[in-house]
């Protein structure tokens, strides 16, 4: 088998996160946590973004994830709590389900696993992403990213208003351990930064799989022309939901990752504000590989860190200008310059 | 009863202002296809530039009254200095280019805007307010409707959306320069063949669009606090508001702030926290049942 050059950079890029992060300085290790966090997240909506179909409200499924990790057994109770009001039996059953799957595993793995929590994350984004996808696979343009707009927001809505869950303040959490391996500080800090770095750079790899398969170069096709995908006699809805389930999961699993990185989570991870911010990065990267988005995430939060160390009333100004320039002079994004370069040679 | 009515009364208020809001970027829409995130800044900048000008105002100890004229000239210098400045200067260079991608510029536009607003005034919150305590807020009274009472501004609010709605109908309709707009609206290229001045429409409909916003921002700035930030939160309702009314549609705006008003007053006075989630339900709602919008045109179709 021959091997393709983004997987032997993914790999090469996986070994060297590895080896070097023991080394770096702890605000350069948080630096790329959040980075490839969000690139999780922006190259989810990159596997959408091939359909031509761009979601201002991806930020639904980050916070979701973000939630569903941190809150799973809350969740899983209060799931149970509402079956048992059922009357029906089936209803009682299902219902309950969740509650039984947390306790089972909780009590193999104990309380706030890592494994647990991004499992869990990426069940509750797959389902609701799956039953969403009915509706929204239907729409496109701005359509589709107000619907999807209007999604988060509600959740949006409902999170700040739901006491329980802390409203606008959210609330903390702390992972205790990783597959049943206990952790604490040093340790915990460490088992964080390689699950983050095997997480994304494998879900890259996985991307870069599908977007090879006959499923996935359909995407692209129907960004061109859906009558002429739907000639040919491939279906448009299908292929659009499937790459819509798989974007709200990756955005799912980032937000799980970045609950468990940053240790505190609230409901402004819905707001739009957060869904266009992953949009820009998007933009800004460029959909030329699936490593664009984590080298997107990593120049936006580098600009974002810094711009407000030096300059705190004015990093929202530089990264406006940079999206300028990009949108302006580079309509490829970033990643097209690596294109140039080269043919250039 | 009496809660009905304050539903009524509140939506009411709450609806003339988010039709004032609306009204701007439905037209900036209809007319340039661009749906521009940066209104909330222009919203903004008007909230700003309004305390500036009433705080000359009362620094030179002129009387309370005047204010209304401040706020008034606010919006119409808001309007007349960032609309042309951000078409000429920018969007002109991008038109033609995907929906979504100058969706990404406006939002370029509305982080650059948030940031001047803030090197501008600073971050503390601002009140529009005279020396004596006096704001333009308070200076008309009260009235009293079916025993509940309220300040006589809100009249005011809901007197300017009506004109409005009123005078760019009027437009619209019956003027030269109102049916090149539409003609505009309904089909670019056509209009451009006819030899309508397509970019001179343009400048013209950003122009007022961004005024409109300004307006909106004036008049807001006397009944709150000034923050920064306060332009994210209004774009994003004003969104609800131009989708669930039908993108680009006059009578959709006003339909549209309608719903988004009573919904929000119903759900404040009977269920207080399903306030947010109610509007954006009603918007998710209408776009599933009518996915452009209540009043959309019937688009040609485009292969």
């Amino acid at each position: 088998m021959k091997l393709d050059r983004t997987t032997v950079t993914i790999a090469v890029v996986t070994v060297v996160l590895l080896v070097a992060g023991p080394f770096l300085p702890a605000w350069m290790t948080s630096l790329l946590r959040i980075s490839l966090c969000y690139g999780i997240v922006v190259l989810g909506l990159m596997v959408l973004m091939r359909t031509g179909r761009v979601s201002f409200g991806h930020g639904l499924y980050f916070c979701l994830g973000a939630y569903a990790a941190a809150a799973h057994d809350k969740l899983a109770n209060t799931l149970a709590e509402f079956g048992d009001a059922s009357s029906l039996a089936v209803v009682r059953g299902a219902l309950r389900l969740p509650k039984l799957l947390v306790d089972a595993v909780s009590g193999a793995f104990g309380p706030y696993d890592i494994a647990v929590m991004l499992v869990f994350a990426v069940v509750v984004t797959g389902l609701t992403a799956w039953i969403l996808g009915f509706l929204l696979r239907k729409y496109r343009d701005i359509f589709f990213a107000m619907l999807s707009l209007a999604f988060s927001m509600i959740l949006y809505g409902l999170l700040v208003k739901s006491s329980a869950l802390g409203s606008t303040d959210g609330f903390n959490i702390a992972a205790k351990s990783l597959a049943g391996i206990k952790l604490e500080d040093e340790s915990l800090r460490n088992a964080i930064y390689a699950t983050i770095v095997l997480v994304a750079m494998v879900a890259a790899w996985l991307v870069n799989l599908y977007l090879r398969t006959h499923r996935g170069r359909l995407a692209e096709a129907i960004r061109d022309n859906e009558l002429r995908v739907e000639y040919m006699g491939a279906s448009v809805r299908n292929t659009i939901h499937i790459n819509y389930v798989m974007s709200a999961v990756l955005a799912g699993i980032g937000g799980a990752l970045m609950a468990i990185h940053i240790g505190h989570i609230d409901p402004e991870m819905s707001y739009w504000t957060t869904s266009g911010e992953v949009v820009f990065i998007a933009i800004l990267a460029g959909t030329g590989s699936v490593l664009a988005p984590f080298l997107g995430a990593l120049i936006f939060e580098t600009i974002r860190s810094f711009a407000y160390e030096y300059s705190p009333n004015t990093w929202q100004m530089a990264l406006g200008i940079t999206m300028l320039l990009v949108i302006l002079f580079l309509p490829g994004g970033l990643w097209s310059l690596f294109g140039k370069m080269r043919k250039a040679a | 009863m009496g809660q009905f009515l304050a539903v009524v009364i509140d939506g009411l208020i709450y609806s003339s202002w988010l039709f004032i809001i609306a009204v701007g970027l439905t037209l900036i829409y209809g007319v340039m296809k661009i749906l521009n995130i940066a209104h909330g800044s222009l919203y903004a900048l008007g909230a700003f530039t309004s305390v500036t000008f009433t705080s000359a105002w009362f620094a030179h100890g002129y009387p309370v009254m005047g204010s209304y004229a401040m706020l008034a000239l606010a919006a119409v210098v808001v309007g007349l200095v960032a609309g042309p400045v951000i078409e000429r200067g920018l969007l002109r260079f991008l038109y033609g280019k995907d929906e979504v991608v100058l969706v990404l510029v406006t939002y370029a536009l509305f982080l650059i805007l948030e940031d001047l607003i803030k090197l501008v005034w600073g971050v503390d919150p601002l009140f529009v307010q005279g020396p004596k305590g006096e704001t333009p807020y308070a200076l008309l009274g009260n009235f009293t409707i079916g025993g509940l009472t309220y300040p006589t501004y809100n009249l005011l609010l809901v007197g300017v959306a009506v004109i409005t709605a009123i005078v760019l109908t009027w437009v619209l309709a019956r003027t030269r320069a109102g049916k090149l707009l539409v003609a505009v609206i309904h089909d670019r290229e056509t209009a451009a063949a006819m030899g309508v001045d397509v970019g001179k429409t343009y400048f013209v409909t950003f122009t007022l669009g961004a005024m409109l916003a300004a307006v909106g921002g004036a008049l807001t700035a006397p009944t709150v606090s000034v923050v920064t930030g306060m332009g994210a939160e209004v774009i994003v309702i004003a969104f609800a508001v131009v989708v669930i009314g039908g993108l680009g549609s006059l009578p959709g705006a006003a339909l549209g702030a309608l719903i988004v008003g009573l919904v929000r007053a119903a759900s404040i006075h009977y269920r207080p926290e399903l306030e947010l989630f109610a509007v954006y339900f009603v918007m998710a709602v209408v776009l599933i049942v009518r996915p452009k919008g209540l009043f959309s045109a019937a688009e040609v179709r485009k292969i």
